[in-house]
């Protein structure tokens, strides 16, 4: 455990980054031990007279009371810091109190500042990168380092990438789209979106991925599909969710909309669109998962992607990410009526899963919502379909339920990989099919 | 009696429900089951073909589904890895106690895979009990873990697991006491759905 001094006691803020730099090995130490600190405090004792300083150092011999001594007894004049487990403080103070030393209360809460530093280490850790060719894709990100990101991947290619603002959440959070165009005026467009469901991470950290696919890469069929056909990427749909899954609950999906008279938060943006809005395959109860809002668009994030589209006209494939079970899925949710493309849709998904196993052998399996998983009401790409997009696909990408939301970081490349290929497909048969 | 076609919804909700129950009867913190595909139940390392027949009682919700199962070929020996890890834990000076497994980024520490093992296998057992057709259990995480000290040979585990249920989405907070003992086996000897908190 490493030793330092705190050369004076003016300012608090002084006080707490000198302890920050003690505390550094300490953190390591309480979390690799789940060790902790709670209640602990660290007394300051000035010996003045040689009575005192015999005082102090009777203390170190107490074994018992498993004192831990940052700044040993050294002399007259010279402090001695000592870290109290809670349990030893009263029969300390009491011992220097009987004995007239003074002492002083450096740190109150040892565990508080650990707890604080241990914060700042691991965004201090995170090093902020200068390029996307520094960014580190094979970890998960906050919202923060994902919108720095699209700011870099924008600046850096200028000619090809621009950042649309297509709205505000709930919490006043700006809403972007990626856009990838090489020109034209409103051309034909593919629209991607991950995150909208925010404890579903494998996807944001996908669309990551995806974007700088995008940029780096112009292979044939890449270039082919960009010279007639413009990509909209919406990398984090529920930015509310993911900071709240980041600082809250890990496990949060819906969004962060407060309604009078319900204590719980939040509505399923997978549940709110106007494609058999509030029929069954949704949840009227505002504390459910699947709850369906109080109307359709009730939620800002699903108006801003209906604006959008409405307003473009011009998008001919419509694909949602999430995450987990494996499964490619076209429409519809909501009802069991087959859809009239669903011949169409059902071959580009078979061809679309088969390019995707090829890479690492991971087993989809595919069809329409409703026969593959639940009836699901209110969905996105059954209003999407209903919109005349008739591409309409929403994955469920890695794993089938060993790690589930809390996928390794490990895996977000080979997903994201594998993922682009069965895109790729869709791409394709999207431009040389267009409607 | 009609085939169901194995993509479909029901059939995966009934193969997850027999990987659950045979993980149960055959999981231990030396190895874990995992579903690979509807047509098997895969063990980590090696691959076993495994028939199941899930019987759901219509109408009677309270009765756990009866689930009957045959392995194709030997089951690999756990009993080295079982041994190491039971020795281990009566070893530990301070009771185990641990949180978040896998943590929010997915990752299990060595020492704790084998508490996750035995967790994904006393799963099982809670996730037969309360399945029915129209649900879909996976343990998506061990929200807390504490040993509790025994003074026979059996170790004693008392967990708050999470469970997700994959048709209504919900995360339920599942709290388990599991005995095992590399002999004898698991058992989970009481357990209870937890109130959601309203986490907000």
């Amino acid at each position: 455990m490493s030793r330092g001094a705190v050369k004076t006691l003016d300012t608090s803020i002084q006080l707490e980054m000198r302890a920050l730099l003690l505390l550094a090995a300490l953190g390591a130490v309480a979390a690799a031990t789940t060790e902790n600190f709670v209640g602990h405090q660290v007394l300051r004792i000035v010996p003045s007279s040689d009575a005192e300083l015999q005082k102090v150092q009777e203390l170190q011999e107490l074994e018992h009371l498993q004192l831990d001594f940052w700044l040993s007894p050294r002399g007259l004049g010279n402090p001695v810091d000592i870290r109290v487990p809670f349990p030893s403080l009263q029969p300390v103070k009491a011992h220097l109190e009987a004995n007239g030393v003074p002492y002083s209360i450096m740190i109150e809460d040892v565990q508080a500042l650990v707890d604080l530093e241990q914060m700042q280490m691991l965004r201090r850790r995170r090093f902020v990168p200068l390029s996307t060719s520094t960014f580190d894709y094979t970890s998960y990100h906050t919202l923060e380092e994902i919108y720095a990101f699209m700011d870099l991947l924008v600046a850096e290619n200028p000619n090809l990438v621009s950042k649309l603002e297509i709205g505000r959440t709930t919490e006043n959070r700006p809403i972007y789209v990626l856009k990838f165009s090489k020109g034209g005026t409103n051309r034909p467009a593919i629209w991607i979106d991950t995150g909208i469901h925010s404890r579903e991470w494998v996807t944001q950290a996908s669309g990551i991925w995806f974007a700088k696919k995008i940029v780096q890469e112009q292979d044939e069929g890449l270039a082919n599909i960009l010279d007639q056909m413009d990509i909209f990427l919406e990398i984090v749909t529920n930015p509310d969710g993911f900071a709240f899954t980041h600082t809250s609950n890990r496990m949060w999906r819906k969004t962060r909309s407060k309604r009078s008279g319900s204590l719980c938060v939040g509505v399923d943006p997978n549940r709110n669109w106007d494609a058999g809005f509030g029929g069954s395959g949704a949840s009227s109860n505002p504390c459910s998962e699947t709850y369906h809002g109080p109307y359709a668009n009730s939620e800002p994030e699903v108006k801003a992607i209906v604006d959008f589209v409405k307003s473009h006209k011009n998008i001919k494939a419509f694909i949602s990410i999430h995450s987990y079970s494996q499964l490619l899925l076209y429409p519809y949710g909501y009802t069991t009526t087959a859809v009239p493309d669903k011949e169409e849709l059902h071959q580009v998904a078979k061809e679309a899963v088969a390019a995707l196993s090829s890479l690492y052998g991971t087993n989809y399996k595919y069809g329409s919502i409703i026969t593959t998983i639940y009836q699901a009401s209110g969905g996105t790409i059954d209003w999407t379909y209903n919109q005349g997009i008739k591409y309409s696909f929403t994955f469920e990408l890695r794993d089938t339920g060993r790690y589930g939301f809390l996928l390794p970081a490990s895996q977000i490349v080979p997903t994201a990989q594998e993922t682009w290929k069965a895109l790729e497909v869709i791409m394709a048969h999207t431009r040389g099919h267009l409607y | 009696m009609a085939e169901l076609p194995p993509t479909h919804g029901p059939a995966s909700r009934a193969a997850a429900l027999a990987t659950a129950y045979i993980s149960h009867r055959h999981g231990s913190p030396g190895h874990g089951w995992v579903l690979r595909d509807v047509r098997r139940a895969r063990r980590e390392d090696s691959t076993v073909n495994c028939t199941a027949e899930v019987l759901y009682h219509l109408g009677n919700e309270k009765s756990a589904p009866d689930v009957q199962f045959t392995i194709e070929g030997e089951l690999k020996n756990t009993d080295e890895a079982d041994n190491a890890f039971y020795n281990r834990i009566q070893s530990l000076k301070k009771e185990l106690e641990a949180e978040n497994i896998p943590d929010s980024y997915g990752n299990v520490s060595p020492e704790m895979q084998p508490i996750r093992a035995l967790a994904w296998a006393a799963s099982g057992y809670v996730i037969w009990q309360n399945s029915t057709e129209n649900t879909k259990y996976q343990l998506a995480q061990i929200k807390h873990v504490k040993q509790v000290k025994r003074t026979d040979e059996y170790l004693e585990f008392d967990y708050v697991i999470l469970l997700h249920e994959n048709v209504s989405q919900e995360i339920i907070p599942w709290q388990m006491t599991v005995l095992w003992h590399p002999q004898h086996g698991i058992e989970v000897t009481q357990n209870s759905c937890q109130a959601k908190h309203a986490l907000d």
